[in-house]
């Protein structure tokens, strides 16, 4: 099953390729190509994720490369779907090299066999792990979309239009995506912590235990449930939500795996290396 | 062998009220164009008047006095002495008038590099002359190719992309905030003939809604019944500015007509959405700094010129490459063109029958071996005699003026009845 990660590696490469090509050249052709590769890469990706987990009976995020992989799957999931949906071209750019970069990481690090394969039998937890990751990866293409759109603002706002200005859509439709993203991941990873809860409850007895991981999730929660707030009362919309999302961007990269580097905490298993 | 001569003027050479003198009305083209036609000297025709120019395409067999006519042509139909406009004019021939019917096509010779009506004039004024069978066989080939090469140009290069309008560069700017301009709300305070445009592209775009706000309020609801909108009165500006997306301003006030302050306000109780502001008037009526306000957008008349002005750079650079196409297709042209003279014609017609007639010969003669030496010459002579018969009519006909007036059309379908390569 290595080769076929390989292989998909390899698609989601050409496809960041193709999307740069787009970024400079704009031709159509090389967008499509870049939709259809990462298409590929994705459902060669999910083909070897599921053999991975016959084989260890696990959901496949024993160890950092597993969860680097699943990270990555997330992300193109999310990305193909808000694609088909919004038809917002110019985010691969930055999913394309996101996914990539994460899948080469992935490779990178090495495979050390699970610590304790009973822990991640359950379908609660299967569902913990689904909405975690899925919300996670919507909340990544929202910071995404913050960029692309405090890129766009800046141009229109100085007047001077340069490389960007041509390239990226109008700020209307990066803040609707961006928004949207937000929607999705916050109701996906509030069915994760709600998931995640239950199943602590099931495994250890209780329901909230003081654990770093989960007191940086709540952070998390917290702050996209307060960005939710302000849009959705006073409008905040435009550059303040795009930085917003950004910073958010920061805090779940911590939560997620800062945290588990330099806090130590009960998901350890999870960044195994 | 015939030539293209192009007679013309443009905006280049030609004041604008020369021009107005000798522009052709679409009827004064049909006119001349069968006029041109029962002339003798004047083989093909295509006449093509627009208020930039005036072009006239002809196939002709002597170029010197068959210009002079023209001349004489024009002066007399529009009744105006030739000794007025005769310097405006220019003549090419040839390869140089094959380039500038091209140029004038891709509208690289257009007043504003890259717009796009002057094809569909062109196209107007070539059927023209094809109802009027003014155009043959040269000129039908070479406009085919000019609408396809104009048709390249647009397609592969970037001459037509971009506003180089203020009025247009406005909205496309409101495309890069809004998105889709439809259903948007617009504010007009003021008016005047480039805000008033403005507008009308918007209502093009199908922005909805249109607010009108003058000091003088019959003014407004006069505004406002044109572009079924409502009038306000001036006052109501900032109460109103709730419910609009686009502000366009053009009054003659001396301070500003919006304060950031206002504005500010404005954009907590419209709960942050979008708020672009157009300003045209000289001195400004929206205060610059709202364009630090998050959401709200302001761009005056020297920002919009400032695109505009590189829009048109960008279109020139872009000529360039509409240049290089535009020469290719003139080589190409020029090729087809050495195809229609008598005798490369002629001589590769013959050569194709008599490379037929040697390759049956050989196998014919191959499979016949009992036949004596003799017998076998007698037939190879019968072959010869018989490929030089055949030919002897056609040849006869393309070298002598037999086909009088239509000897390119006549070489044409020679080359195509024996499907002779254009290279030859």
């Amino acid at each position: 099953m290595e080769s076929v990660f390989i292989i998909a590696t390899i698609l989601y490469l050409f496809s960041c390729a193709c999307y740069f090509g787009f970024l400079f050249f704009q031709r159509s052709i090389l967008q499509r190509s870049g939709v259809g590769l990462m298409a590929a890469g994705f459902a060669l990706h999910t083909v070897s994720l599921v053999a991975c987990g016959i084989r260890t009976g696990n959901f496949p995020v024993n160890n950092l490369h597993e969860t680097l992989s699943v990270t990555g799957w997330a992300i193109a999931a999310v990305f193909l779907a808000f694609f088909f949906k919004y038809k917002l071209k110019i985010l691969g750019i930055f999913a394309a090299p996101l996914i990539t970069l994460t899948m080469i990481a992935a490779y990178q690090v090495p495979q050390p066999e699970a610590q304790d394969p009973q822990l991640l039998k359950s379908w609660w937890l299967a569902a913990h792990i689904i909405t975690i990751f899925l919300g996670n990866a919507a909340f990544a293409l929202a910071g995404g979309l913050g960029m692309l759109y405090l890129l766009q603002e800046n141009a229109i706002k100085k007047k001077a239009r340069g490389f960007f200005f041509s390239r990226l859509p109008s700020l209307d439709l990066l803040d609707t995506t961006g928004y949207a993203c937000i929607v999705v991941g916050f109701s996906l990873i509030t069915i994760g912590l709600i998931t995640g809860v239950v199943y602590a409850k099931a495994i250890w007895g209780r329901f909230w235990s003081w654990d770093p991981k989960e007191v940086w999730s709540a952070i998390t929660w917290l702050f996209y449930a307060a960005l939710l707030h302000e849009r959705l009362t006073v409008g905040w919309r435009g550059k303040r939500a795009a930085i917003m999302t950004i910073i958010g961007f920061g805090v779940l990269l911590f939560t997620f795996f800062g945290v588990n580097f330099l806090l130590q905490g009960h998901h350890g298993t999870f960044t195994a290396m | 062998m015939r030539d293209i001569v192009l007679l013309g003027l443009n905006h280049k050479t030609a004041a604008v009220d020369v021009r107005e003198c000798i522009a052709f009305t679409a009827d004064e083209t049909d006119r001349a164009l069968v006029m041109l036609r029962d002339n003798p000297a004047i083989g093909e025709s295509v006449l093509f008047s627009t208020c930039n120019r005036i072009e006239l395409l002809m196939v002709v067999d002597a170029r010197e006095p068959a210009v002079t006519i023209a001349k004489q042509f024009i002066a007399e139909f529009k009744k105006v002495p030739l000794s007025q406009f005769e310097n405006a004019l220019y003549q090419y021939v040839g390869d140089e008038a094959v380039r500038h019917t091209l140029q004038v096509a891709a509208s690289l010779d257009s007043m504003v590099v890259g717009e796009p009506q002057i094809l569909g004039q062109m196209k107007a004024a070539y059927r023209k002359a094809t109802v009027e069978r003014t155009s043959g066989v040269i000129l039908n080939k070479l406009l085919h190719r000019t609408f396809m090469v104009a048709k390249k140009v647009r397609t592969e290069t970037g001459i037509g992309d971009h506003a180089v309008s203020i009025s247009y560069a406005a909205i496309e700017l409101g495309k890069k905030i809004f998105g889709d301009l439809e259903g948007k709300r617009v504010m007009l305070i003021g008016a005047g003939e480039m805000a008033e445009l403005a507008v009308e592209h918007l209502i093009r775009n199908r922005a909805r809604s249109i607010t009108v706000a003058n000091r003088t309020f019959s003014r407004g609801v006069e505004l406002a019944n044109r572009f079924r909108g409502k009038a306000i009165k001036f006052e109501e500006i900032i109460d109103c500015i709730n419910d609009v997306d686009i502000v366009i301003s053009s009054t003659g006030a001396t301070e500003y007509v919006l304060q950031k302050n206002q504005i500010k306000a404005a954009m907590k109780s419209r709960r942050n959405r979008s708020l672009f502001f157009i300003d045209i008037a000289v001195p400004r009526d929206i205060d610059p700094d709202i364009n630090r306000i998050n959401n709200a957008y302001v761009y005056d008349i020297d920002d919009l010129k400032g695109i505009v002005d590189e829009n048109i750079e960008d279109r020139n650079r872009e000529a360039v490459k509409a240049q290089r196409i535009i020469d290719e297709a003139v080589i190409g042209f020029r090729k087809w063109v050495d195809t229609l003279k008598v005798v490369p014609t002629i001589v590769s017609l013959r050569g194709k029958v008599e490379a037929m007639a040697k390759q049956e010969l050989e196998k014919t003669l191959g499979t016949l071996n009992h036949l004596s030496k003799t017998d076998k010459r007698a037939i190879e002579r019968m072959t010869g005699a018989l490929v030089k018969k055949i030919l002897h009519e056609p040849t006869d006909f393309l070298k002598r003026d037999g086909c009088r007036g239509h000897k390119s059309a006549a070489l044409d379908l020679t080359r195509k009845l024996f499907n002779l390569e254009e290279n030859h």
